[in-house]
């Protein structure tokens, strides 16, 4: 369990990188909240910084893009997916749970 | 269409070879590439692969389910050598010749070399062997790596070289490396990123010849300095030449196709002949020739378009885009950046270099022309996707305009 930031810290098309190991982002996306692996499955950029428009975020460097439901690329240069983490609020505060290496995966 | 050959087997004609079956091509689909391996990315040829943090299995554009789906014949390690009149059959150095409807040349471009005999420790960086080479010859303890050429592969070789520990010089020729690219006020702030980064930078500084000794199989002996036209000598056992890359359109002098550093396209991507289309570093599109990743990735989705139509049904200008990772920092352009455009920092500061990175825009008569980034992903592709949008809208106007003047023209 994580804890992020206050939801209200969060607002709407807003993301935030966390530092764990390996690091997460968690995206308010039109209100719904979700967490994924920070790092792009194809090379090395932090889809936190993406763009995000409704439930998809592209990467900035390459323009894969990523259902952030199911972390599942929709469009090369991507193939692989990332992992997906659950997130909840509770008190106004946001928290992720990591999924474990087995979980999390849509593949 | 019922054979189409695809001649270069790298990002660019993957890439093709993807588009012609995801838009119906159902035919005969033969790849051609000169070197053996299959496609792989080159970009982090310079970066993680020297570094050791990318192995070459992460290289690899496609996998075997992708290749079973596209369904085509790849001929590795084989070089077309000519196309004939008509541009409907390929002919390879081998002797075989492969009769096609279409052809698509995807041949890229090679590292152009410092004129001289052979010597060992001097390298260029294009394919993989050429990557495999270096490697090896950085892995074995500190060495003296002279760099020739500040631009971004030079740039991004010496700095995964003094992340392996070694003693770094990069020589560049003109005042400023980068200059054509970024602009003479940014580029500028990025040359700093070498002396950031603990490379030794000399600005222009002419190389006049390389120094060796002792004789090899080769026959000029192994590198041992550097002859810089100011008489200075600088000693070194690896040297890299980044000066640049030139089109690979050697095998097809001879074919009616127009060639002019790259071959001759329309903003289509369709060459002088319909049923050929080029695509990637070696494909001048509409009068520009890029030599970008994104370029070689989008180029051959309008190009495969084309061929199937058999016309130019819809033209290809996508917005400039490249990035570059150097000393631990990304850079970051968009855009088509005039001479004498003035440049304003928007976010950061460039005076700390890597300090949280800045954002600049180029602006020319109050609008944005370009944008460049150092560590700031998120507000860059805010401002391309301005530009990506704007252009759209401005060829909109043009095709508006061309429509307005034929329609005078016919009342
Ligand atoms: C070290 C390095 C780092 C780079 N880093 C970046 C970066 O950070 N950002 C960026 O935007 N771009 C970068 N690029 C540029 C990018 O890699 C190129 O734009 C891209 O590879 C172009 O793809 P292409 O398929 O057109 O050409 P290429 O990748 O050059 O492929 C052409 C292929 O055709 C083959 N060929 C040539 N002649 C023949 C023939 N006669 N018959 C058969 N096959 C032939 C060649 O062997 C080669 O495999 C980098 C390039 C290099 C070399
Ligand atoms: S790193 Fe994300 S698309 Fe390439």
């Amino acid at each position: 369990m994580i804890a992020v930031c206050r939801l209200e810290d969060l607002p709407a098309g807003e993301s935030v990188r966390l530092d764990t190991a390996p690091p997460v982002a968690v995206f308010n996306a039109d209100g719904e909240l979700f967490a994924i692996d920070d790092t792009c499955s194809h090379q090395d950029a932090s889809l936190s910084e993406g763009w995000l428009e409704g439930c998809v975020v592209e990467c900035p460097l390459h323009a894969a893009s990523f259902d952030l439901r199911t972390g599942r690329p929709t469009c090369l240069p991507a193939r692989r997916p990332v992992r997906t983490h659950q997130v909840y609020v509770e008190d106004g505060v946001i928290h992720v749970r990591l999924a474990t290496a087995e979980e999390g995966s849509a593949a | 269409m019922r054979a189409v050959t695809v001649v270069g087997a790298s990002l660019a004609g993957l890439y093709a070879a993807r588009e012609l079956r995801a838009q119906g091509f159902d035919g005969r689909l033969v790849v051609v590439g000169a070197e053996p391996h299959h496609p792989y990315d080159r970009p982090p040829l310079s970066k993680g692969f020297l570094t050791g943090d990318c192995a070459e299995p992460q290289l690899a554009l496609s996998d075997a389910e992708e290749a079973a789906e596209l369904d085509a014949e790849w001929i590795l390690g084989a070089r077309a050598h000519a196309l004939d009149a008509r541009g409907r059959t390929v002919v390879l150095d081998d002797g075989r010749t492969l009769a096609s409807d279409g052809v698509v040349i995807a041949t890229g471009a090679f590292a152009r070399h410092l004129p001289g005999p052979a010597l060992t420790g001097v390298h260029t960086l294009r394919t993989l062997d050429d990557a495999r080479a270096l490697r090896r010859a950085l892995v074995h303890g500190p060495r003296r790596v002279v760099v020739i050429g500040g631009g971004f592969i030079g740039a991004e070789t010496a700095s995964s070289c003094v992340a392996l520990g070694h003693d770094v010089t990069v020589v560049e020729a003109a005042q400023l490396p980068l200059a054509a690219q970024l602009g003479a006020e940014m580029a500028f702030v990025c040359a700093g990123l070498h002396a950031r980064g603990g490379a030794r930078l000399l600005t222009g500084a002419g190389v006049t010849a390389l120094r060796g000794a002792g004789p090899t199989t080769l026959g000029g002996g192994a590198v041992t300095a550097v002859e810089l036209s100011d008489g200075r000598l600088l000693p070194a056992d690896v040297v890299v030449v980044g000066i640049g890359a030139a089109p690979n359109t050697g095998w097809l002098t001879g074919s009616p196709l127009a060639l002019d550093d790259g071959v001759l396209c329309d903003d289509g991507c369709v060459t002088t002949l319909p049923q050929v289309v080029a695509v990637g570093d070696v494909a001048r599109v509409g009068g520009d020739r890029a030599e970008h990743w994104t370029s070689a990735t989008e180029q051959p989705r309008v190009a495969v378009r084309n061929l199937l139509a058999r016309h130019t049904v819809e033209t290809a200008r996508p917005l400039p885009y490249f990035w570059s990772d150097q000393y631990g920092s990304r850079l970051q352009f968009a855009g088509r950046r005039g001479e004498g455009d003035t440049v304003r920092i928007v976010e950061g500061s460039p005076d700390a270099l890597g300090g949280g990175g800045f954002l600049a825009v180029y602006e020319r008569a109050g609008r944005t022309t370009a944008v460049l980034a150092l560590d700031r992903a998120r507000p860059f592709t805010k401002v391309r996707r301005a530009l990506m949008a704007a252009a759209a809208t401005d060829r909109e106007a043009e095709r508006e305009g061309e429509y307005m003047e034929d329609a005078a023209r016919a009342s």
